[in-house]
């Protein structure tokens, strides 16, 4: 059954008096329980399709259906990691982990052993009492990551979490959301520009066009489960995907980079 | 970084060359009428400490800083938050806010002594003037800065609006309210002393300012060095109390305007 599904999608923004079009007739399931990447050259309105489906945007045309029914405003059914931490500066590791507990007004004992439990679970443990300056960005971003799963919700939206992170660190990291995603069993729509990421992550691969954002092509990836992030460019079927939608793709990042100079 | 047992005595070797250069040339290469000297300055301030005259002054020239301080910090603090909120009205109060603040307190100070009478009440006034645009524009540029993407963070997790004020936008302007009050603090007493220079029968202005009708130089400097005395003690006050509060920030944002290290 699908969890959610975007509907002939389209969003127009004005800038400057100019109509710019970000996405266009965009039309995606996705089913209970999928990992999906969604991967495509810069400034092509993925950014865009997360805020219209957590309900921070409204499309122009469209519509977007969550269990049956439309998005309309924020759901908290719908949880989301930013591409920057925004983890609270006045707030230590714990207390930003625990925060959506805290709306929720559960008990200060129970929501700190639930958080804790996350941060051990991302190898964070020591630094619960550290404010987020103190720590590095690969700490931060796992922080956002955890805190968002505490509150359980249905459907995670990532937008590229781990963007401004080193080689290294972004490896690491995505061996420690794959295991988080096995444990918890939830839905997450994951947007990188990275194409290993997206298909050493992922049950499928998106890939959008250049403005204006259209689904350009949906790769499946059927390499099995549990993945070695750390060997899994050797895999055959990493490759030939690699390829295939590297193939699609180039053209894409070679107009968007031409285009940058028109500020849309 | 040094040290800090030896900052402080740098600090004193500058203060005790700054003394001793001042000693030095007094009655020396000036006479002592017009600069007065270190010695008769401490003098005359062990002499008026001893017998207890200064306290009243002090204790005047402190009650118009701190009630004035306090009462204009709220109103700055309060009003800030509130406009922070509603664009329109700021938008509408804007140029009017920009005129009081422009208008010279000096200027204002001769029309709340014939409002408030030579008393107390006038210079409260007066610091109050100048205490409330300062916390007022403080707090109204950080409740507008409040970063949008925190507060949407907050919603998307179930958040009323209510809980990201207290969340979010409360935590948020706690450095900009005690930058507003740290810069606003010296401004208060200097207020307050301007207040009494232009009529007053009491308070720390008005003993400088009677001492130098008299020409005694030395009464006008001791009144001074208590005055830059109060002036150090309460910004030492005040910074402890802001890095106790901002102690989530980086060292190096936490230093703001008034700190030189």
């Amino acid at each position: 059954m699908a969890l959610l599904s975007i509907e002939n999608v389209r969003k127009e923004y004005q800038v400057r008096g100019k109509r710019v079009l970000a996405l266009d007739s965009v039309d995606l399931t996705i089913a209970e329980g999928e990992f999906v990447s969604v991967v495509g050259p810069s400034g092509c309105g993925k950014s865009t399709l997360l805020n219209l489906i957590v309900g921070l945007m409204r499309s122009s045309m469209g519509r977007i259906v969550f269990r049956g029914a439309p998005i309309d405003g924020i759901t908290t059914k719908i949880g989301y990691v930013t591409q920057k931490d925004n983890l609270l500066p006045w707030r230590t590791l714990i207390e930003n982990v625990e925060i959506a507990l805290e709306i929720r007004a559960i008990e200060k004992s129970v929501r700190r052993a639930q958080a804790r439990d996350l941060i051990d679970q991302v190898g964070l443990s020591g630094f619960e009492d550290h404010y987020p300056h103190e720590l590095s960005g690969g700490m931060r971003q796992r922080a956002n990551i955890i805190r968002t799963l505490i509150y359980d919700p249905e459907l995670i939206l990532m937008d590229e979490p781990f963007g401004p992170l080193d080689a290294q660190t972004r490896i690491v990291l995505q061996d420690q959301l794959l295991k988080l995603w096995a444990a918890s069993k939830k839905t997450i729509v994951f947007i990188t520009h990275d194409l290993i990421e997206a298909i050493t992550l992922a049950d499928r691969v998106v890939l959008m066009s250049a403005r204006p954002g259209r689904i350009k092509s949906i790769e499946q990836i059927a390499i099995p489960r549990p993945r070695d992030v750390f060997k899994i460019h050797e895999d055959a079927q990493f490759r030939s995907s690699y390829e295939r939608l590297w193939q699609q793709l180039r053209p894409e990042v070679t107009l968007s980079e031409s285009a940058k100079g028109e500020l849309i | 970084m040094i040290s800090r047992p030896r900052l402080y005595l740098y600090r004193l070797i500058f203060g005790l060359l700054l003394l001793g250069f001042w000693e030095l040339s007094s009655g020396r290469l000036i006479d002592p009428f017009w600069v007065s000297s270190p010695s008769l300055v401490f003098v005359y301030l062990y002499g008026v400490f001893a017998d207890g005259s200064i306290y009243g002054h002090l204790a005047i020239t402190l009650y118009e800083t701190f009630t004035g301080f306090f009462i204009g910090a709220i109103f700055g603090i309060g009003v800030g938050f509130a406009l922070g909120r509603r664009e329109t009205l700021a938008q509408i109060l804007d140029p009017y806010v920009v005129a009081f603040n422009g208008i010279p307190r000096i200027a204002l100070a001769p029309l709340f002594i014939i409002w408030f009478g030579i008393g107390p009440t006038s210079k409260v006034i007066l610091v109050v003037s100048v205490v409330f645009f300062l916390t007022f524009f403080n707090t109204y540029a950080g409740v507008k800065g409040v970063d949008e993407e925190l507060k949407n963070i907050l919603r998307i997790m179930g958040a009323t609006e209510r809980q990201i004020l207290m969340k979010i936008t409360l935590p948020a302007i706690v450095p900009w309210i005690t930058t507003g009050l740290k810069i606003s603090l010296p401004y208060a007493i200097v207020a307050a002393v301007v207040g009494e220079f232009i009529a007053a029968s009491k308070g720390l202005g008005y003993l400088i300012n009677y001492n130098t009708s008299l020409f005694s130089t030395t009464g006008a400097l001791g009144g001074i060095l208590v005055l830059a005395m109060v002036v150090v003690i309460c910004n030492e006050v005040i910074n402890r109390a802001e890095s106790y509060l901002l102690r989530w920030r980086p060292r190096e944002e936490r230093k703001s305007e008034g700190e030189l290290y």
